[in-house]
């Protein structure tokens, strides 16, 4: 029994020293922008560029944009295939695995072939068209997480049995999601928004390649380019990364507890 | 006990049907439009020839030296980072679960894993260029402090070795997370019953832990695989387009079309896909495998 | 003959709270023993502690004249049956039962004809190629059974083993448990909170309560003789009798205004001091009946038909007693709100210490 012990903590130490150091590291860099002692210079360089404020901002709106979009394709799907359409499960679960089977950089190939200047639908025709493509974008990234998030959300509150008793009292279907069912899964389904939000906001590559001023190109502009501020960028990120992480954990315990129906 | 379905209500049906589809279709469309489409797309423009006819050029175009060296790099950064990281991942998981550690260690190696696994991309290159990188931490407190000078050693952080193991780091940690309730799943009955019919620690996990563990552990290895092929970012942003690993071929090609070649282009995407929908065709039959022990 | 288990002394705590209280008991070879009691009274840890899997706090275990206390669980040849079956879900029913006997170094062949020898004896020949999940909760429980008997254990430890089980087959079960039991002369503690459990298939039973032993001894005699009102009520029903001394020299007692004459009082009652008096609802007869010396009278507020038997609420007045009489076909049962007489022995009335 010690000895199980002896390993575990082995097997632990060892982990924990290969995730700590590079952040131990990068932080140290970080600091050292000004020759002979630590400073935080780094981090007001970041701070005051302009580049570094516009493409945040436009990537948290983005961001905000895919999780609107996103709640509102998957929520009535979800709640649908759950109470009626039983049968569609299994091609709706697959559709939402397809975003992990399929690299990013892929889909955005065919998007950028698909939806071209010349096509019926030339998103990529104008800027905000590029935008909205870069939004529906993020929403298949993020597809596979909300989707889960959302579905494990109307597993627990037990839909069949929520919805029956809104119809005794004689809402309507509009009435029921908006009123019943999106309160119920609310911890849900801001997860899978912190979730996306997580995903989406550091984004190089979709970004990238429809050349949209976001975050993830200008995070990879300032690496080729500065030696500092990637240092302060990639601590800076790591908090974002960890502050919507710690919301989803902390959301968690606001969670409606599972009813005694199980299926 | 949910097949309380449409009939109940027949006078209602038609309506509710309509309201169904029109729940459903915003997604389906959706994912027409932005899952289906595309790819399909790919996949025919993968057998057109520069003049618009059927070809199969372009597949035999992907037996290039450069693309065939491309995709060995690939396979074997994906393989080595995958495999290395299902490993440790599982040993980590297991000491964490198993090792009678803590509880509070648990919960926070989870949120951290959570984090560490979505903390790809770009920032993540920079960390270990800041840690591993000719100038970075390590290196140079191996090279000062220990004296051993890794990069004298042959090591390069803009090589096989050095995009593998800045890969482990969310590897490791999506291993952990998807293991982990497979782990819970072991009742310690399990392990009671073999130790009382005299069986050591390492003959129950021989005989009945590795072997109801193997199946998540081999799906999450080929999902892991295809999470660090089609990864892109991290690779580009440490090694600029120096590493010829395929996503940053593609890479190339869409933004210049460096292969001078549409279909070939494409051609290299469907290779991609096919090796990726490989690796989840592998894991969604052996985790069907696995749930029907565990019912 | 010395007893083949001994348990000395035997102290578990957790943290703070003690859950078994020093307890001591000796089991013969070949004995069926039953550890019967309430459901968080400490039974599955006595259990565990004897199979190895949690260290006593203090005390010893010994198991044919070995002292066991700090061997770990795979060196003490113990074969257990979990409450929920636990197969290994990866093997089939031959590997699992076979699992023991490989570990043991049995050789292939002589595995093949163990298991096949413990498949007729569990009544399932034919089914080693199935697979625990294709299996009913009672199938997979023999198959548990037999793995664990395969490899000759020193003792058979059940905690619980029927409770996941439907009542029919948790009838059907116990008595092949006990048969098999019978047949192989396997020493056997088998764990339960179910009194019928324990009284119908056992030799001897350990009732417990709150971590101590409060009697241990053969069904008959747990159950005419409970050594504590906790193993009165604890196995099978028990009436109570709220009733004063009106004089302790003479024995006697006023029930609801009626005087009765007992054999005896308990040690330190005193005239005018309240007094309660136990007993079985079958020591009561309807009318008077030979033999019986204390009668009473009342008026039947409940019936309950159960079969062969009919179950009487009777109020004596603020007492409510239950008592049991066979259903006579010839005559009908009582109505609520007759008055009737019951009669009983003194020498049944149960004498306990609280
Ligand atoms: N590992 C443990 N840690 C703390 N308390 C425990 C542990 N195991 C059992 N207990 C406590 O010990 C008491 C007796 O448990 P148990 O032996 O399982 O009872 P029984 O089997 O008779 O129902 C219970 O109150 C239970 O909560
Ligand atoms: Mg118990």
């Amino acid at each position: 029994m010690k000895q199980s012990r002896f390993w575990a903590w082995l097997v632990f130490g060892v982990g924990a020293a290969y995730f700590l150091v590079p952040l131990i590291a990068t932080f140290e860099f970080s600091l050292r922008m000004r020759r002979g002692y630590y400073s935080f210079d780094s981090y007001a360089s970041v701070f005051s560029d302009p580049k570094f404020q516009q493409t945040f901002t436009y990537s948290a709106v983005i961001g905000l944009l895919s999780i609107i979009v996103g709640i509102l394709i998957v929520v009535p799907a979800v709640y649908f295939v759950r109470l009626r359409m039983a049968w569609l499960r299994p091609y709706v679960e697959f559709l939402t695995l397809l975003p992990l089977i399929i690299p990013a950089i892929i889909l955005v190939y065919g998007y950028i072939r698909l939806y071209n200047s010349s096509s019926i639908i030339p998103f990529t025709g104008s800027a905000v068209g590029t935008d909205i493509l870069l939004t529906f974008a993020y929403v298949t990234l993020a597809l596979p997480y909300m989707y889960r998030a959302v579905d494990t959300g109307m597993r627990t509150i037990d839909v069949q049995t929520l919805t029956e008793a809104a119809q005794i009292a004689g809402a309507n279907t509009p009435q029921i999601i908006a009123r019943i069912i999106l309160p119920n899964i609310l911890v849900a389904v801001l997860s899978g928004a912190f979730l996306t939000f997580a995903i989406v906001i550091g984004e190089f590559t979709i970004a990238s390649l429809l050349n949209r001023p976001a975050f993830g190109p200008y995070l990879q502009n300032i690496g080729a380019n500065r030696a500092y501020e990637p240092a302060a960028l990639a601590i800076i990120s790591f908090i974002i990364t960890w502050g919507a992480m710690s919301m989803i954990n902390l959301l968690s315990r606001f969670a409606p507890r599972t009813s005694a129906r199980t299926d | 006990m949910t097949t309380l379905d449409t009939g109940t209500k027949a006078p209602a049906k038609k309506r509710a049907l309509s309201f169904e589809w029109l729940g459903v279709a915003p997604f389906i469309v959706f994912a027409i439009m932005f899952l289906i489409l595309p790819t399909l797309y790919l996949v025919g423009a993968a057998f057109v020839d520069e003049k618009g006819g059927f070809t199969l050029a372009n597949f035999a175009g992907l037996g290039t030296p450069q693309i065939v060296a491309a995709y060995w790099i690939s396979i074997r950064i994906s393989g080595a980072s995958a495999i290395l990281g299902a490993l440790i991942g599982l040993a980590i998981a297991l000491a964490l679960i198993r090792g009678k550690l803590p509880l509070g260690l648990r919960a926070a190696v989870m949120t951290f894993s959570g984090v560490a696994s979505n903390f790809a991309g770009v920032p993540l290159a920079f960390a270990f260029i800041s840690t591993l990188g000719r100038l970075g931490l390590a290196t140079v407190i191996l090279k000062f402090v220990f004296g051993i000078d890794i990069y004298k050693a042959g090591f390069n952080l803009l090589s096989f070795w050095g995009l593998t193991i800045t890969y482990l780091y969310f590897q490791i940690p999506l291993m952990i997370l998807i293991i982990a309730p497979a782990i819970d799943g072991l009742k310690k009955e399990w392990s009671e019953a073999a130790s009382t019919l005299g069986a050591t620690p390492w003959q129950f996990w021989r005989y009945v832990g590795l072997p109801i563990l193997w199946p998540s552990f081999l799906g999450t290895l080929s999902l892991l695989f295809a999470n660090a092929f089609g990864a892109i970012a991290t690779a580009y942003a440490l090694t600029g387009s120096s590493l010829n690993i395929v996503p940053i071929l593609l890479y190339a090609q869409i933004r210049g079309d460096a292969l001078q070649n549409p279909g070939l282009g494409a051609a290299l995407a469907v290779g991609m896909i096919l090796i990726t929908g490989f690796a989840n065709v592998v894991y969604l039959v052996i985790s069907a495998r696995a749930e029907r022990w565990l019912k | 003959m010395a007893p083949f288990l001994r348990v000395e002394n035997l102290v578990k705590s957790f943290g703070t709270t003690t859950v078994v209280k020093g307890v001591n008991f000796a089991f013969n070879k070949g004995e069926f023993v039953s550890l019967l009691g309430p459901s968080g009274c400490g039974k599955t840890t006595i259990l565990r502690m004897i199979a190895g899997f949690e260290n006593p706090t203090s005390g010893s275990i010994t198991v044919d004249g070995q002292d066991i206390t700090n061997l770990k669980p795979n060196q003490r040849q113990l074969g257990m049956v979990f409450q929920a079956y636990a197969l290994f879900p990866n093997l089939n029913v031959g590997d699992n039962i076979a699992f023991g006997l490989k570990i043991a170094g049995m050789p292939a062949d002589q595995r093949r004809a163990r298991v096949e020898e413990m498949l007729k004896l569990i009544g399932l020949p034919g089914f080693e190629k199935r697979y625990p999940y294709e299996m009913s909760g009672g199938q997979q429980q023999r198959v548990a059974l037999a793995r664990a008997i395969a490899p000759r254990p020193r003792m058979l430890l059940l905690d619980e083993p029927l409770s996941a089980l439907d009542a029919k087959i948790r009838v059907s079960l116990r008595e092949e448990i006990r048969a098999i039991q019978l047949d192989l002369g396997i020493t056997t503690i088998f764990v339960t909170h179910d009194q019928e459990e324990a009284l119908s298939i056992s030799d001897r039973v350990v009732v417990m309560n709150a971590g101590n032993i409060d009697q241990l001894g053969a069904p008959h005699e747990i159950y005419n003789k409970p050594a504590t009102r906790f193993v009165a009520t604890f196995v099978g029903h028990l009436n109570t009798i709220e009733a004063t001394v009106v004089s302790a020299s003479k024995h006697q007692v006023n029930i609801d205004g009626q005087i009765v004459t007992l054999p005896s009082l308990p040690d330190g009652a005193v005239t005018n001091a309240p007094i309660s008096l136990t007993l079985r609802p079958e020591v009561l007869s309807v009318g008077e009946r030979a033999g019986s010396d204390i009668t009473l009278t009342g008026t039947v507020s409940d019936v309950t038909f159960l079969g062969s038997v009919i179950r009487l609420r009777v109020a004596l007045g603020k007492n409510i007693i239950s008592l049991d009489t066979f259903n006579d076909q010839r005559t009908a049962p009582p109505a609520r709100g007759d008055a009737i007489t019951v009669s009983l022995a003194s020498k049944d009335l149960l004498i306990l210490e609280n």
